[in-house]
């Protein structure tokens, strides 16, 4: 199944989808350190997000996350992908100083945990293998 | 999203890598708000600027940007997480002295103006009526879009800089006049006096805004204010609604120039105003903590201090957080000498939101509603709103 959607931050990578329903704070909601999402009583609390194409509604929190997703990118804990329904400015220039390929715009309802998704972020769209 | 020819290069990698990183930024900002083109802006200022909430990435990404980025436009920066120079006395470590040297190097190495303030207007980053700028820090952001009639969108610290590498920001949001139309009308039926009640009243109007959905509020009834009760109300009004602009009638530039809604009513009286405050003093507060200059505090509010100070003995920690170019001035006027005698203590550079106090203290006394928040927020005080002559009289007691 071919998705489309809008190119945020270019890059073309596939790997395993993690997704949710709730809103992402870099800042404070997730450990750049391990790459698991900390924040109390999140859907995806406890769980790794590392080289997975993370698919979620939109980010929110304070824009220190811009910053966050960079010192990801350093450690090595960081998604592969970033899919939203509608991206926000903290997860927007996150990705683009991260190089993080982002696309926006995709009706995440077709994605499920697990799948095996192709992300081409450079010509705006994505695949669910 | 057009580009001229100039910005393409600069996406292209013709002007280096920073300017490439920057213009990335802006033109994806661009595309996702629907801006048609860029904007020229004469001014910058930057938030990101304390190691306590940068880090060592946020530190590294700028040391990258600094390789060979330059800022085009007058561009100065926010609070640090302490004084540079009394940091020793404000207990401060030295690791952390370090670091924070580090990210304030990397940004003079961009040609950045080192002032570390968050009130910019008031020491020479002050643009004029209509000016584009793109400017980060809340309060300073609506300071200049409702008081001066500049125009900027809430920037973060990474676009904030993209600018000032560019000279650009897209042209969206507050930055046109679709945008600018107060939303929400605001009917202030009582007198207000000082920082604390103007602060009390922004976290009123921001509450009620965050529970309408709007971002613009139209004020009317409020027959003067100061310029420090305005740097209180704006700070209080974008911590606690998120607004970067408001129009208050008789008193901002722009108060006539769009219609005051005729919807969504607001009206604040005494008792508002005395609820309100109330929830801005916990119970059982010990306070142990004194710090006034949230935002930064003026030479005029300096002064009065001094007097308020003068031949008395402070009995808990008090910080007077300031730009160093006010302190500058408070040093030659006699003021610092004063306020210093008495053992209060300057923090210039800094404020008690950004540097690294979380824990030190058990209860903080100040007057400002933006110092609330994120004194209970951030470093998990008990907090507690007075008059400046308030938070003077608990130092002392």
């Amino acid at each position: 199944m071919k998705l489309k959607g809008r190119k945020i931050y270019k890059g073309i990578v596939e790997a395993e989808a993690i997704v949710t329903k709730d809103g992402i704070s870099f800042y404070g909601g997730v450990d750049p350190e391990t790459g698991k999402i900390v924040e109390v009583g999140h859907e995806l609390e406890g769980q790794s997000i590392i080289g997975k194409v993370l698919v979620f509604p939109s980010g929110k929190g304070s824009t220190v996350g811009s910053y966050t997703m960079y010192r990801m990118m350093k450690n090595n804990t960081a998604p592969a992908a970033i899919v939203n329904e509608q991206i926000d400015t903290i997860v927007a220039v996150g990705c683009i100083i991260s190089e993080i390929p982002c696309l926006d715009k995709v009706n995440i309802n077709n994605i499920k945990t697990g799948q095996n998704i192709l992300v081409n972020a450079s010509e705006g769209f994505l695949e669910v293998k | 999203m057009d580009l001229t020819s100039e910005e393409q290069d600069m996406l292209d990698g013709k002007f280096g890598k920073a300017a490439q990183k920057s213009m990335e930024i802006l033109s994806a900002l661009g595309e996702i708000f629907n801006a048609e083109s860029m904007v020229e802006v004469t001014g910058v200022q930057i938030a990101g600027v304390s190691y306590d909430n940068l880090g060592e990435a946020g530190l590294e990404f700028l040391s990258e940007m600094a390789e060979d980025g330059k800022v085009k436009v007058l561009t100065t920066l926010n609070p640090a997480g302490m004084d540079r120079e009394n940091w020793r006395l404000l207990g401060i470590d030295e690791e952390f002295a370090k670091n924070q040297n580090r990210v304030i190097d990397a940004f003079a190495r961009m040609g950045v103006i080192t002032t570390c303030s968050c009130t910019p207007y008031l020491i020479g980053n002050s643009p004029h009526f209509g000016q584009h700028i793109a400017w980060a820090e809340s309060s300073a952001v609506c300071y200049a879009n409702s008081v001066i009639g500049a125009r900027t969108n809430r920037e973060g610290g990474p676009s904030a800089l993209a600018s000032a590498i560019t000279g650009k920001t897209p042209n969206y949001g507050y930055h046109l006049d679709e945008n600018r139309y107060g939303q929400v009308l605001v009917k202030v039926n009582c007198d207000l006096k000082g920082t604390d009640e103007f602060g009390v009243l922004g976290k009123i109007i921001g509450d009620k805004l965050v529970e309408l959905g709007m971002k613009i509020p139209y004020i009317i009834g409020i027959s003067s204010a100061t310029v420090e009760e305005l740097k209180s109300f704006c700070a209080s009004v974008a911590t606690y609604g998120g607004t970067a602009l408001f129009h208050m009638k008789g008193i901002t530039p722009e108060y006539d120039k769009y219609p005051q809604p005729s919807e969504n009513l607001i009206e604040i009286n005494e008792t508002n105003l005395e609820q309100a405050r109330n929830k801005l003093i916990d119970d059982d507060i010990e306070v142990d903590f004194v710090s006034v200059g949230c935002p930064h505090a003026s030479i005029y509010e300096i002064e009065k201090i001094s007097r308020l100070l003068k031949g008395k003995k402070v009995n808990k920690e008090f910080w007077i957080t300031t730009a160093r170019p006010t302190k500058r001035i408070a040093d030659e006027a006699g003021y610092s000498k004063i306020i210093e005698k008495a053992g209060a203590k300057f923090a210039a550079d800094t404020c008690c939101v950004v540097a690294p106090i979380k824990g030190r203290f058990k209860g903080i006394m100040v007057d400002s509603a933006k110092a609330c928040y994120y004194g209970r927020a951030k470093n998990k005080f008990k907090v507690k709103i007075g008059t400046i002559e308030d938070c003077i009289e608990e130092a002392i007691k």
